[in-house]
């Protein structure tokens, strides 16, 4: 690993963490914009003044705006994501574990629809403009163009209630066998999987079309090697920065958007947490869920843009 | 299917009988049509012979080559003609005979090695794959073979050259990485296409060297496609010239140069053979260069070191030097784009702004730029008459009637015709495009016209054309060329004065005649010693006499 490769790397992360600061005052400013405070949502409307003044002054809500800024930011920095209005629990533990079912169920999704997406992508390259492609963009963008949630209960009418192969409620709980857990969620993950599948697949495709104008193609093709080859040895190793974008796009999307899925399939996920929040105005909740998405998806972004870095010879191996 | 069983050393390798080739085109707002690339072509090649193929653009010799591989270039189709090698014909094979043939019993050098590289991946993987692909030797015996070719060709490190990748090598390294990928699977023919155009003069002549010295060690036949007649003397055998898609003259080398029966080949042969009066200096230069000292990246790197050059009015100051000398520097210095370090311009007495912002438009009008591309010198969605009556608006408040009028006037000084005015330059030819771009510049009657290697991407013909409607302008016109280049045919047939420029610095300076006149320091000694001379045997005496290595090695 060379010098300009590590600064380049170095000057991402930086950037990335500038970036979460940003949104972090962003979310705690549009919090504060919102009517009402929390003393008033804790006590209710019946609440004498001084009981009120009372609690203000506990919950330090009298300090000023960046005081209070400063405490939430240092408490999330320490682990601390506050208490939830709704139920006086606290954030952290109550998260932890819907966090936790949210990354697996977004694992085992991204397992399933990466490599189908990069693999059709460069099938439908080998075929490009035959039937083979035509096929593959047609099924990608029917899947992709039908909502989550049409797509999710006609596989819960078809897959769980008629055939009953899966369950049609993802339940899990801690301590669950793996196999029964996989078993819960895989209706949730094909649907995640054909949400995404055919972007992935699309810009695959592009990427490497992209390059297979290049000239070393020609070389590779008069080498004697077989298409399959030059896609796999020549083409794609030279597209990887463009396709790591998007794959990393996406798997925010598997993270950040599973909200729709995950109450279809009542998975006690984040999203469901998330959902159940806003319902209630738990602003607290909010705050702590938007900057675990925003985290999520500013560090898949840093990542893609680490491929990219380390994936360019140029950078890799200087003069 | 097994390689053919004669290895002997002599016999029939290669018979294209009757080649026909097309293709479709799609011309804007017309139907598709059929072109014939190539037109009955046959050409026989025996083992271990060479066979220039030569033509310019056009011409159909990219594609006679490529055909010896059953390979079409853009959706060209062979649509006739038998092409046997090693005594069959591998045009009625299909895809996976053809896959057999290539890479190992024909491989192909590009003209542009630094783009038929793949940037991803190290050129030993590179270089060897097509014989691991063919199973003709182990990965080991690839390597050391690979090893081998390396030292052959003159590359630096032999043993550790293919760790590298492209982008860590020069051009003309990398054109001999692809000799070399070629040799590696021992075929018994390579295409070698242009392989030495895009290097620069000195380079040139090394790469071409230790193209023929592999060659005669190997015994491998070829076909060496060229435009550049005096390059391709120097390895070929028999020569075949083409144009149109046609045979127009089909002989060996030495009476193609020397004794040549069709007009075309006369033609090419007596290329850059231009008339041309050299002037002597007026009292005082329209364009006055001082001490200029320039660099890039903040003055981290110094490009122009202490340049100083004079132009005279109506007459043509020629700067020479292969690629990173900084002719090109010196040429944004002038026209204001790069402000100098140190140093002053003077223009006409007057002392022009290092700024292009704070020029007049007196200053821009009177100097003006032709480029190399012409393509990307215009903008592709305006005709050519607006893009040559846009400087008549701009500088001279011309509209309707007059500018019209005017813009035809250039055009027939281009020797074009007015019906180009309603083209756009996509429908132009590359001479034809050039022209329009000078019919730009001149529109704005300016006293200095810089050409930056303005005849560089033309063929021979085409460029000597260019070069005499400069030359016709200048004496009409009476304008000063700063003429960029590092062609030195080009130098001899056109400029008054020289400036020879070698890493920043003007090594040499004068009238054309004290530059060109020995004794010689050993940077002119080593660019005037590379321009190829239609001469039998000038690459060997070249190689010996010169006193100097060149640079890029």
């Amino acid at each position: 690993m060379s010098t300009p490769v590590l600064k380049l790397v170095a000057q991402r992360i930086a950037m990335g963490i500038l970036l979460l600061l940003a949104v972090s005052v962003l979310i705690f400013a549009g919090t504060q914009i919102l009517p009402g405070d929390v003393a008033q949502s804790i006590l209710g409307q019946s609440a004498t003044p001084q009981a009120l003044e009372n609690l203000r002054r506990d919950m330090g809500l009298n300090d000023p705006a960046y005081i209070r800024y400063l405490h939430w930011l240092g408490g999330i920095l320490t682990g601390d994501l506050g208490t939830a209005l709704s139920s006086g629990q606290d954030i952290a533990s109550s998260l932890k574990g819907r966090l936790w079912n949210t990354l697996f169920l977004a694992f085992w999704a991204a397992i399933v629809s990466i490599p189908l997406a990069i693999g059709l992508g460069l099938l439908a390259v080998r075929y490009r403009n035959g039937f083979v492609d035509k096929l593959i963009s047609g099924l990608g963008l029917a899947s992709t163009s039908l909502p989550e949630f049409f797509t999710g209960y006609l596989l819960i009418y078809f897959v769980a209630v008629r055939l009953q192969w899966f369950p049609s409620v993802s339940t899990v709980y801690e301590g669950m066998p793996l196999g029964e857990r996989l078993s819960a969620i895989a209706l949730p993950v094909t649907v995640l999987t054909l949400v995404v599948l055919a972007h992935m697949m699309r810009m695959t495709r592009a990427a490497i079309l992209n390059v297979m104008q290049s000239a070393y193609v020609e070389t590779a093709e008069l080498k004697g090697l077989s298409p399959l080859q030059i896609i796999t040895r020549h083409a794609f190793p030279n597209a990887i920065a463009p396709i790591v974008n998007v794959v990393m796009l996406n798997l925010a999307f598997l993270v950040v958007g599973v909200v729709v899925v995950e109450v279809i399939f009542v998975y006690p996920g984040m999203g469901q947490y998330l959902v159940d929040h806003v319902a209630k105005r738990d602003v607290p909740v909010v705050q702590a869920c938007g900057l675990i998405f925003a985290a999520v998806y500013v560090s898949l972004n840093i990542i893609a843009d680490i491929v990219a870095i380390v994936s360019n010879p140029r950078l890799r191996h200087p003069k | 299917m097994v390689k053919a069983p004669l290895k002997d050393k002599t016999g029939l390798l290669l018979d294209i009988r009757n080649l026909r080739i097309e293709a479709t085109s799609y011309p804007p707002g017309e139907p598709p049509r059929n072109i014939i690339i190539v037109d009955d072509v046959s050409v026989k090649l025996e083992r271990g012979k060479v066979l220039g193929l030569i033509g310019e653009s056009g011409a159909g010799k990219s594609t006679i080559g490529l055909s010896s591989m059953g390979y079409g270039r853009g959706g060209v189709r062979i649509t006739g003609g038998e092409v046997l090698l090693n005594g069959r014909d591998i045009l009625k094979g299909g895809a996976k005979i053809l896959r057999q043939i290539r890479g190992r019993e024909v491989c192909y050098v590009a003209q542009s090695a630094a783009a038929a590289f793949n940037p991803a991946r190290k050129l030993m993987d590179q270089v060897i794959e097509a014989a691991l692909l063919h199973k003709i030797c182990t990965k080991a015996e690839a390597e050391k073979r690979a090893v081998g070719l390396f030292k052959k060709l003159g590359l630096p490190n032999p043993e550790t050259f293919g760790q590298r990748f492209p982008h860590q090598v020069s051009g003309g390294q990398l054109q001999r990485a692809m000799t070399a990928m070629a040799l590696c699977s021992e075929p018994d023919l390579i295409v070698f296409d242009e392989p030495t155009t895009a290097l620069d003069v000195t380079t040139q002549i090394d790469v071409l060297a230790s193209i023929k010295d592999a060659i005669r060690d190997t015994n491998v036949a070829a076909l060496y496609i060229t435009h550049d007649l005096a390059v391709v003397a120097q390895v070929a055998d028999d020569i075949l010239v083409l144009r149109h898609g046609k045979q127009v003259e089909y002989g060996d080398t030495q009476q193609i140069i020397k004794a040549p029966r069709q007009a075309y080949t006369k033609q090419l042969v007596s290329v850059h053979h231009i008339p041309h009066e050299q002037k002597s200096p007026a009292d005082k230069p329209i364009l006055s260069v001082r001490n200029i000292t320039a660099a890039y990246g903040g003055g981290l790197v110094k490009v122009l070191k202490n340049v100083s050059v004079d132009i005279h009015l109506g007459q043509t100051l020629a700067v020479v030097g292969e690629s990173g000398s900084g002719k090109s520097t010196l040429a944004r210095v002038i026209t204001g784009l790069l402000p100098p370090m140190e140093g002053a311009i003077t223009f006409e007495g007057r002392t022009l702004s290092a700024r292009l912002a704070n020029r007049t438009r007196d200053d821009l009008r009177e100097l003006q730029m032709i480029y190399q591309m012409a393509d990307t010198a215009m903008n592709p969605r305006q005709t050519v008459g607006t893009i040559i009556g846009r400087p008549l608006e701009f500088y001279f408040g011309m509209g309707g009637k007059e500018r019209d009028k005017r813009v035809a006037e250039l055009l027939e000084k281009m020797e074009m015709g007015k019906n180009f005015a309603g083209c756009y330059p996509a429908e132009l030819s590359g001479g034809q495009k050039q022209r329009v771009c000078i019919a730009r510049a001149l529109a704005a009657k300016p006293k200095l016209i810089i050409c930056d290697e303005v005849t560089s991407a033309l063929d021979p013909l085409v460029a000597d054309g260019i070069l005499k409607l400069l030359l016709n302008l200048q004496k009409d016109e009476n304008v000063a060329y700063l003429f960029i280049t590092h062609d030195l045919a080009t130098v001899k047939s056109i400029s008054d004065s020289i400036a020879v420029m070698y890493r920043g610095e003007v090594v040499r300076y004068g009238p054309k005649s004290d530059v060109l006149k020995p004794p010689f320091d050993d940077y002119t000694d080593l660019l005037l010693s590379s321009v190829p001379e239609m001469e039998l045997g000038w690459l060997e005496t070249a190689m010996k006499t010169r006193r100097m290595a060149s640079a890029g090695n």
